[in-house]
């Protein structure tokens, strides 16, 4: 807390250059917002004038005289209205342009950041876990421009203060100097609470995320939970972090309840000195009863607009966060860069692996050395045991990710020196895990660019081999039914079959399964192989696969282990001469054998 | 297909209680709300009456002070000490009220939230229905904000506004019953004009809160699908549907700030028009002697004091609502009855091989067809079981009853002798556990993770495990070994590496019984059999049953459960069942179906 509080006036450059950047942005809409303020703090001090006016120049004449003018009367009540007019157009203004600034500015910063998301390669995606990312684009963008709600007010505020300033100079030195001590004194006290409460309150928001952040994984984890009887220690974990919360948010309290009243206390004790000292003043025949009462007034109106500058500056330490995690993911390098080379043969593409070398952390490679080649039309399965490097290795072979060395070659070309584009018209991945998109069916599937879209026959010709023209015939609005985070409820193998599809409807010359069917029936996943095999003699295809089932679907085996290929060739070579792999795809009956022989001793010991 | 529909039957009570009501039964869940709340309201009012010394203390001094021809000094004098005396005690009772109110909401509020969490936990809408589970979430965390920030300065804006309307209009009525009047007539009209503001500005937030689920999921889908954009090539089509969601929700924000923007100066101009006419008003009432000077200015200082409650009404209704909603929501999962409970005075199972017994066990979802029928099946102890079966056959719901997830609406499970639900919850999961097939794994290391399912494990605990089930080689290809962080979810590491921790998880926690749903279907045959083998520990005489849909995992058991439209139709070992004819024959048929094509 201290050394947020020492590093605070580096903090408040940083925001106010952060401020200067959204008013260099919008000059305009910015320029219009102070001017609508400074109305509105010209017409606050106005008011309390048209007040002073009115009860000098119609009340207490009345009273003296015993009868009124009717023309005066008028006259301050229409100065009255008139100015309360005017300050609310003030404020109306300041609101709204405000508001449109704020707001521009929050949506460039996210179109700005998820630009930036889909321009960074896939690596860099790794390195960042996915709720940092997140709230980079919402929350940070929220935070970074948040100053400028209540800037406008603010920069309205500050003429209030000087027309005010004048105003009162102009009624009288002494009662000006009341004004002068106690008004600084609101400022500095409202800027002494918000430096002591913006730690605070971050702290809170910073609890108040991992509140979330544990309830999230626990009920994500639930079954693991509940299954391991871990539902009392969960509810500990969670009740520790909330009871931080409560002690973060009493604190909170605590500097809130002893500011709040000062603030408010403050300018009533300003109004009573003024009663005092007017007094005084009166009697000497400095100032006149309306004038009194005008500055009485102006004290009033005063109080609670000056504490608008210390929203601004309270805001500030969140926005500068926000503005540099935002600033951190504009500025992160690393973008792919793409040839000019072009993919236009027919028929399947052929496929060579060179030398290739990948590691997520510099001490642990994941590959080394992986050298292969597909010839064209062929299917290829990737088998090797779990950590092996398999699906990592499938990312390589579309250019998710650039290997640290080596090349990968389609048609001869390496795929750093592709036009951009051509790798996924060329080649479908359909990766382990399933994403649909928050879209329909024919949206997941087609993924429109804007060019021709693609006809419906072509879709459910697509569906039809990937064994899902039944059950999405059968949805309610069949190709037009939302799917994905809050569409229909699909199964995990429905999911996959419509990952599947998207990749088939593109006739891709090279089509990779990352363990793409691992959640389907095994009578559909016999029938999607068979359909695989017959149905798609136009493409080259890699399977990443376990299944004597799949392996069995393929011409050639490529065997891999800790990163390496271990052997390639056919699965009847491998069978006699890879002793790794032999154990890995026999295992199953290797079981059999062995626990019947176990079961035997079992019964003897019995 | 019937399980979706299943999962949409176990769904959240909607509570319908009326505001009142939902207040009353929230007070009563939260006795801490109430813990020194007489003390509080008083500290409230005299805090409130601080509002009005000014206009006293101006009216005083210009009848008392300035009536002559020279001011009254001395009685000014006292009267603006005597008042600001009466400041600083009310600002003390400010901060005391303040801290108090703090202090009890917030401890009240946590223990909500902590009751909230645990109650979820006993709800099988949380393992039935993925999809609500970020619903659940705001439960403990969002709607218990909403009922705080109520709490802590809507509610206490409700207190002080009618405390500040109601001391002014007594003043007023004191000064002038004339003069007040004509204030309330102004005033009136804003009170029933204010709830249709609100209404609109009620609604254009509603819109702004789904714009902004709109574009969180659009912003979500460039980060967690960033593989497949790239796969194929989507990344304009993505920029596009962001870009429309972050402008839907722009202009949303927008409307909603004009709406706010035009309807908030309406109380200050009303306030002007009320100045306005008691200068009108009061000038002829002064001329008539009816009224003072100074009490005619003091109603000037008194119409400020009708402005700000009048000018917050359409925030704190939003707010008020906010919080009942809120609550509504929250009181809705502490009253959903926990669908399993545990038994009170439960049976305690000694450890040791385990005996299981399903007795004309059926199954239905409340107002659903039923999906298990009749099942009567014995598992006897050191026995591997394969349950198989077509989607939506009922395995996964024989699954949830063995493990006790659910409890059966006909017939019973029995273990060792005692109905399941007379068990011991932590008996229970002590003897019975289940692995899922998702590998869920928590944010932190890999021992930390392993750990889980027996806390008091240690280190050479963790690396004895790890060595018994042949996975230290894969161990020490990772960079930090045991260190290793998973990230969140396990989503550093791959599918079938998520499913080993989840494995060995299982394993050092050691159960009698040990439920594998589909569990290793992303890990390698060689590490599968491996696993099996020492997870059904035929030395420990552990009973293993699994889920499977592969033929390897039915081939290897001693018994194999078909089960076919929530029967179980066939049961034996796999040799028996493949020269039957019947549904598992059909069930072989296609699984060897595809190599047999080759």
């Amino acid at each position: 807390m201290s050394s947020e509080r020492d590093h605070s006036p580096t903090v408040m450059r940083q925001g106010l250059r952060v401020i200067g950047h959204a008013v260099r942005a919008e000059p305009r809409i910015f320029t219009g917002a102070v001017l609508a303020s400074s109305v509105y703090g010209i017409m606050t001090v106005g008011s309390s004038w048209a007040l002073g006016w009115a009860t000098e120049h119609a009340v207490l004449p009345a009273f003296r005289a015993g009868h009124a003018t009717t023309g005066t009367l008028v006259t301050a009540a229409l100065l009255i209205v008139g100015v309360a007019v005017l300050k609310a157009a003030g404020v109306i203004g300041r609101r709204v342009l405000a508001g449109i600034m704020q707001y521009r500015m929050q949506a460039r910063s996210r179109r700005d950041v998820t630009r930036q998301y889909l321009r960074l390669p896939l690596a860099w995606h790794h390195r960042h876990p996915t709720g940092q990312l997140l709230s980079n684009a919402s929350s940070d963008a929220e935070a970074a421009w948040a100053p400028l709600a209540p800037l406008p007010m603010a920069v309205g505020v500050v003429v209030m203060l000087v027309t005010a300033a004048v105003a009162i100079l102009l009624v009288d030195p002494v009662l000006a100097l009341v004004g002068f001590l106690i008004f600084p004194a609101i400022a500095v006290l409202n800027l002494v609470y918000q430096r002591r409460l913006s730690p605070l309150v971050m702290r809170a928001q910073q609890l108040r995320a991992e509140v979330s952040e544990i309830a999230h994984e626990s009920f994500d984890g639930a079954l693991v939970v509940k299954t391991l009887g871990r539902e009392d220690a969960e509810a500990a974990r969670f009740q520790a972090k909330a009871d931080r919360l409560r002690d973060a948010n009493i604190a909170v309290g605590r500097i809130r309840g002893l500011f709040d009243p000062l603030l408010e206390a403050l300018p009533t004790l300003g109004v009573l000195a003024v009663l005092l000292f007017g007094s005084v003043r009166l009697a000497g025949g400095d100032v006149s009863s309306g004038e009194l009462i005008q500055v009485s007034y102006l004290f009033t109106l005063l109080a609670f607009p000056v504490r608008a500058l210390g929203w601004v500056l309270a805001e500030l330490p969140r926005s500068v966060v926000g503005w540099t995690r935002v600033q951190d993911v504009l500025r992160a390098s690393g973008s792919m860069r793409y040839g000019a080379a072009r993919l236009d043969a027919d028929g399947p593409a052929r496929l060579e692996v060179r030398d290739l070398s990948y590691g997520y952390s510099y001490d642990a490679p994941v590959l080394s050395g992986v050298d292969f080649q597909v010839r064209p039309g062929r299917t290829v399965a990737i088998v090797g045991p779990t950590g092996s490097g398999k699906s990592t290795l499938t990312q390589l072979l579309v250019r998710l990710i650039d290997p640290d060395g080596g090349r990968v070659l389609l048609d001869g070309t390496d795929l750093r020196d592709v036009a951009r584009g051509e790798v996924s018209a060329t080649a479908s991945l359909v990766p382990q895990q399933t994403f649909l998109f928050d879209d329909t069916v024919r949206g997941n599937l087609a993924l429109g660019d804007g060019g021709e879209p693609v006809p419906d026959e072509k879709v459910w010709a697509a569906l039809r081999l990937a064994q899902a023209e039944g059950f999405v015939s059968a949805l309610p609005k069949g190709l037009d039914t939302r799917v994905g985070e809050r569409g229909a409820t699909l199964s995990g193998g429905q999911r996959q079959r419509l990952a599947l599809a998207r990749a088939l409807v593109r006739s891709p010359r090279l089509l990779i399964l990352d363990d793409a069917t691992s959640s389907v029936d095994a009578q559909v996943e016999g029938r999607i192989l068979y359909g695989l095999r017959e149905g798609s003699p136009d493409s080259t295809v890699i399977v990443v696969a376990y299944r004597m089932a799949t392996i069995a679907l393929a011409d050639e085996v490529v065997y891999l282990e800790h990163g390496r290929v271990a052997d390639h060739g056919t699965h009847d070579e491998l069978l006699s001469r890879c002793e790794g792999y032999r154990n890995l795809v026999t295992a199953y009956e290797r079981e059999e054998a062995e626990r019947a022989a176990l079961g035997a001793d079992e019964e003897v010991v019995a | 297909m019937t399980a979706r529909v299943e999962e949409r039957r176990t769904t959240l009570r909607v509570e319908q209680r009326s505001a009142i009501g939902t207040f009353r039964r929230g007070l009563a869940l939260s006795p801490e709300f109430r813990v020194g709340l007489p003390v509080t309201l008083l500290l409230a009012v005299l805090a409130t009456l601080g509002k009005v010394i000014v206009p006293i203390a101006v009216q005083q001094v210009i009848d008392r002070g300035l009536r002559g021809a020279t001011p009254d000094m001395p009685f000014i004098r006292n009267a603006v000490l005597l008042c600001a005396v009466a400041v600083l005690l009310t600002a003390l009772c400010g901060y005391l009220m303040n801290v108090r109110l703090y202090r009890s909401t917030e401890s009240g509020l946590a223990s909500l939230r902590g009751k909230g969490f645990r109650h979820v936990h006993d709800l099988s809408v949380l393992t039935q229905n993925t999809e609500r589970r970020g619903a659940l979430v705001s439960r403990v965390t969002s709607d218990v904000d909403q009922i705080s920030t109520f709490m802590q300065w809507g509610g206490l804006m409700v207190l002080i506004s009618c405390g500040q309307l109601l001391v002014a209009s007594v003043l007023m009525a004191v000064y002038s019953w004339q003069l007040a009047l004509l204030v309330w007539a102004c005033f009136l009209p804003l009170v029933v004009v204010l709830p249709r503001f609100q209404r609109w500005v009620a609604g254009a937030y509603t819109e702004v809160r789904e714009r902004t689920g709109d574009m969180l999921s659009a912003i979500s889908e460039s980060v967690v699908g960033s593989a497949v954009i790239r796969a194929y090539g989507s990344e304009d089509r993505t920029a596009r549907r962001i870009d429309e969601a972050v402008n839907a929700q722009r202009n949303a924000q927008t409307r909603a700030q004009k709406i706010v923007a035009f309807t908030f100066p309406i109380t200050e101009l009303v306030g002007a028009a009320a100045i306005a006419g008691v200068v009108l008003l009061g000038v002829q009432l002064g001329i008539g002697g009816t009224i003072t000077a100074g009490r005619l200015v003091a109603f000037l200082f008194l119409i400020t004091l009708f402005i700000s409650p009048l000018q917050t009404a359409t925030e704190v209704l939003n707010d008020a609502q906010n919080a009942v909603a809120g609550w509504r929501r929250v009181l809705g999962v502490l009253d959903t009855p926990a669908d399993v409970a545990d038994p009170v005075g439960g049976v305690t199972l000694p450890r040791g091989s385990i005996t299981v017994s399903f007795q004309d066990v059926g199954f239905s979802y409340p107002d659903g067809p039923p999906v298990l029928h009749e099942v009567s099946v014995d598992i006897a102890p050191r026995t591997r079981v394969a349950v198989v079966g077509e989607t939506g056959s009922g395995k996964t719901t024989f699954a949830k009853l063995l493990t006790r997830l659910m409890d059966p609406t006909a017939g019973r499970v029995v273990v060792d002798g005692v109905d399941l639900r007379k068990v011991k919850f932590s008996s229970l999961r002590e003897r019975i556990v289940m692995v899922p097939q998702d590998g869920f794994l928590f944010d932190g290391t890999l021992a930390h993770n392993i750990r889980y399912g027996r806390p008091s494990a240690t280190d050479d605990d963790i690396d004895l495990a790890m060595t018994e089930l042949g996975l230290t080689d894969w161990l020490q290809g990772l960079p930090a070994g045991l260190a290793t962080p998973v990230g969140q979810r396990g989503e550093s590491l791959s599918a079938g590496e998520r499913q080993l921790v989840a494995l060995a998880r299982a394993y050092l926690a050691d159960p009698d019984l040990l439920l594998l749903d589909e569990a290793t279907s992303a890990v390698d045959p060689a590490t599968e059999v491996r696993l099996a083998r020492a997870l059904d520990g035929v030395t420990r005489g552990r009973t293993a049953v699994s889920i499977a849909h592969r033929l390897s995992t039915a081939q290897a058991a001693d018994e194999v459960l078909v089960f076919e439209h929530g029967r179980v139709v066939q049961r034996g070992p796999h040799a028996e069942l493949v020269r039957q004819d019947g549904v598992y024959a059909d069930l072989y048929a296609s699984w060897t179906s595809a190599a047999r094509t080759s």
